[in-house]
C-alpha cells in the first residue's frame, strides 16, 4: 500500500480528477493549501505598501492506493496536472509507504479497506 | 414647514446612519487582520448607541444649544431634547420640525469619532476606546460644531464655510487620528511583517455604501429638497468619481498596476475632499477638487506616512485630515455666489479674504483637537490604559476584547 500526497495547481484540479477517475481511482482527499516553490510568488501592493513573495494556493490531495494501483495513479495525476508542455509551479507527487488502513465503518483492516 | 424638505432630510439622516453601520464598520473591517474585524464592527456599533445618547441628552445643547457668550460652546438649555420638538427653528433650518434638524446632526456626530478607529484599530483596549469616545465628542466634536455651525459660534460669525463637514468632521477626526496613532505607538511587528487587509471584497462593499449614503451628508445638509441640494448632490458625485479614477491612474504610473483598494481610497479622499465645499462651487470646479484630493491624499498616506513612520493603521489622517483640509482651502478659492447666494465668493471669484478665513479654520481646528485629544489620551490612559497587553495584541482583539471570532475554520 502506497499513500500518495500531490501538490497541483488549483485550476488542474478537475482535469486530475477525470484523469484518476479514468483509472478507476476514486477516492481522494482534496485541499486548498498554501506554499511555494521554484515559482516563488506574487508581489501585492496594498495602498503603496509591497508585499513581496506571498505563498501560492495550491490544491493538496491525499490518496491511499494498493499496489497495483500505483503507477496509475502517479500517470494519471501527471497527466491531468501538467499545463502544456509542463512549467514552473505544476507541482510535485510524493509517494509514501503507508503501515495499515481501517475503515471505521466496518472495521476492516488493509489493502480490503482502501478501494 | 415643508412636507418635500423634511422627507429629505429624514432620509438624509438615515442616509448618514448608513455610512457608519454598514459603510464605515466594513470598510474599516475588511482592511484589518482577521483577528480583528469583530473589534472594528462592534466599535461602530457602540458608537452609535453611545453618541446617540449622548447627542440627545447633552450633547446637541452643547453644538446647536443657545450660546453661552463667547462663541464657545452651547448652554444646556436644550439638554434632554428640552425645547426640540415639532416646531422648525428658524436659526438652523425654517422649514423642517426642529426634532429632524436635530436627528440629521445627530448622525454626524455619531461618524465623526467612529472615523479615528482607523487610527488606532488592531490595538486599543475597548473600555478605554468607549471612555475615549464618550469624552472626544463631547469635548473636541460638540464644541467644534459649535464654533462652526451653531448660533454665535466664534468661526460661525467670523464667516468660515464649512457646507458638510470638512472642518469639523473630517479635519478635526483625522488630526486626532494622527495624534492618537502617534501616542498609541505602532502595532506588534509593524513594518517588520506583512499587514494585508483580510477581506477587500468587505473593503470595497464599504466605500460603496459610503459613497452611497454621502449623498445624505452633503446633499441632505441643504437641509431642504431644492436646488442646493441637487448642486451639492452633482458636485459630490463628479468629485468623487474623478478622485476614485485619479489614484487608480497614478498608482498604475507608480506601482504599475490600479488596485481596487486605490480606486476605493481615492474614492473616499474625494467625498471627504468635497464635503465642505459642495454647496458653494460649481460641477466643473469639483472635479479638480476630487482629482487633487486624490493627488495629495496619495501623497500623504503612500509617501508621507512611510517617511516618518507613524502608524495610522487604516490611514485615518492621511484620508480624513488630508483631504479634509484640502477641502477647506479649495472652498476658500471656488466658492461662489452664483451657486449659493448664502455662501460667499472664493479668491478665484474676487474675495482673497474667504481664503484667509478658510486658511485659518486649517491652523485653529487642528490645534484644538490635536491639543484635546493629548489631553484626553493621557487621562484614559492613566484610567484604564489605552492599549491591550502585548500577548492580547498578538491574539486579536476580536477573542481577547469581545470573546468572539468571526469565522468558523471547522464545524
Amino acid at each position: 500500500m502506497k499513500y500518495i500526497v500531490a501538490i497541483i495547481q488549483p485550476h488542474r484540479l478537475d482535469e486530475v480528477k477525470q484523469a484518476l477517475e479514468a483509472v478507476e481511482v476514486n477516492l481522494m482527499t482534496v485541499s486548498n493549501v498554501l506554499g511555494q516553490g521554484r515559482q516563488k510568488g506574487f508581489t501585492e501592493i496594498y495602498r503603496g505598501a509591497k508585499e513581496v513573495g506571498g505563498l501560492l494556493r495550491k490544491v493538496r490531495l491525499d490518496i491511499a492506493v494498493n499496489e497495483d494501483f500505483v503507477e496509475p495513479t502517479i500517470a494519471a495525476i501527471n497527466k491531468g496536472a501538467r499545463s502544456g508542455k509542463g512549467e514552473v509551479g505544476d507541482g510535485k507527487i510524493f509517494v509514501l509507504d503507508l503501515a495499515d488502513c481501517v475503515r471505521i465503518s466496518s472495521g476492516e483492516r488493509g489493502g480490503i479497506a482502501i478501494g | 414647514m415643508n412636507t418635500g424638505d423634511t422627507a429629505w432630510v429624514l432620509i438624509s439622516a438615515v442616509l448618514v446612519l448608513g455610512m457608519t453601520i454598514p459603510g464605515l464598520a466594513f470598510f474599516y473591517g475588511g482592511l484589518v487582520r482577521r483577528k480583528n474585524v469583530l473589534s472594528i464592527l462592534m466599535q461602530c456599533f457602540i458608537i452609535v448607541c453611545v453618541i446617540s445618547l449622548q447627542w440627545v441628552l447633552f450633547g446637541y445643547s452643547l453644538a446647536f444649544g443657545p450660546d453661552t457668550g463667547l462663541g464657545i460652546i452651547g448652554s444646556l438649555k436644550w439638554a434632554g431634547l428640552n425645547f426640540v420638538g415639532g416646531q422648525p427653528n428658524a436659526d438652523y433650518a425654517a422649514t423642517i420640525p426642529h426634532q429632524v434638524f436635530m436627528i440629521f446632526q445627530a448622525m454626524f456626530a455619531i461618524i465623526t469619532p467612529a472615523l479615528i478607529i482607523g487610527a488606532f484599530a488592531e490595538r486599543m483596549k475597548f473600555s478605554a476606546f468607549l471612555i475615549f469616545t464618550l469624552l472626544w465628542a463631547t469635548l473636541v466634536y460638540d464644541p467644534l460644531a459649535h464654533w462652526v455651525w451653531g448660533m454665535g459660534g466664534w468661526l460661525r460669525n467670523l464667516g468660515a464655510l464649512d457646507f458638510a463637514g470638512g472642518i469639523v468632521v473630517h479635519v478635526s477626526s483625522g488630526i486626532s487620528a494622527l495624534t492618537l496613532a502617534i501616542l498609541m505607538g505602532k502595532r506588534c511587528g509593524y513594518a517588520q511583517q506583512p499587514f494585508r487587509p483580510h477581506n477587500l471584497p468587505f473593503t470595497v462593499l464599504g466605500v460603496a455604501l459610503l459613497w452611497f449614503g454621502w449623498f445624505g451628508f452633503n446633499a441632505g445638509s441643504a437641509l431642504g429638497a431644492n436646488e442646493l441640494a441637487a448642486n451639492a448632490f452633482v458636485t459630490t458625485h463628479v468629485a468623487t468619481a474623478a478622485a476614485g479614477l485619479t489614484w487608480a491612474l497614478i498608482e498604475w504610473y507608480h506601482h504599475g498596476a490600479p488596485t481596487v483598494l486605490g480606486a476605493a481610497t481615492g474614492a473616499v479622499a474625494g467625498l471627504v475632499a468635497i464635503t465642505p465645499a459642495c454647496g458653494f462651487v460649481n460641477p466643473m470646479n469639483a472635479i479638480f477638487i476630487g482629482i487633487l484630493a486624490a493627488l495629495f491624499c496619495f501623497i500623504a498616506v503612500v509617501l508621507i506616512k512611510t517617511k516618518l513612520g507613524y502608524d495610522d493603521s487604516l490611514d485615518a489622517f492621511g484620508v480624513h485630515g488630508v483631504g479634509g483640509a484640502w477641502g477647506t482651502l479649495a472652498t476658500g478659492l471656488f466658492a461662489e455666489k452664483a451657486v449659493n447666494a448664502a455662501g460667499a465668493d472664493g479668491l478665484l471669484f474676487g474675495n482673497p479674504h474667504q481664503f484667509l478665513i478658510q486658511f485659518l479654520l486649517i491652523i485653529i481646528a487642528p490645534i484644538f483637537a490635536a491639543g484635546m485629544t493629548w489631553i484626553i489620551f493621557k487621562a484614559v490612559d492613566a484610567l484604564v490604559g489605552m492599549r491591550v497587553e502585548k500577548k492580547d495584541e498578538i491574539v486579536g482583539l476580536d477573542l481577547t476584547q469581545q470573546s468572539e471570532s468571526a469565522y468558523t475554520v471547522i464545524e
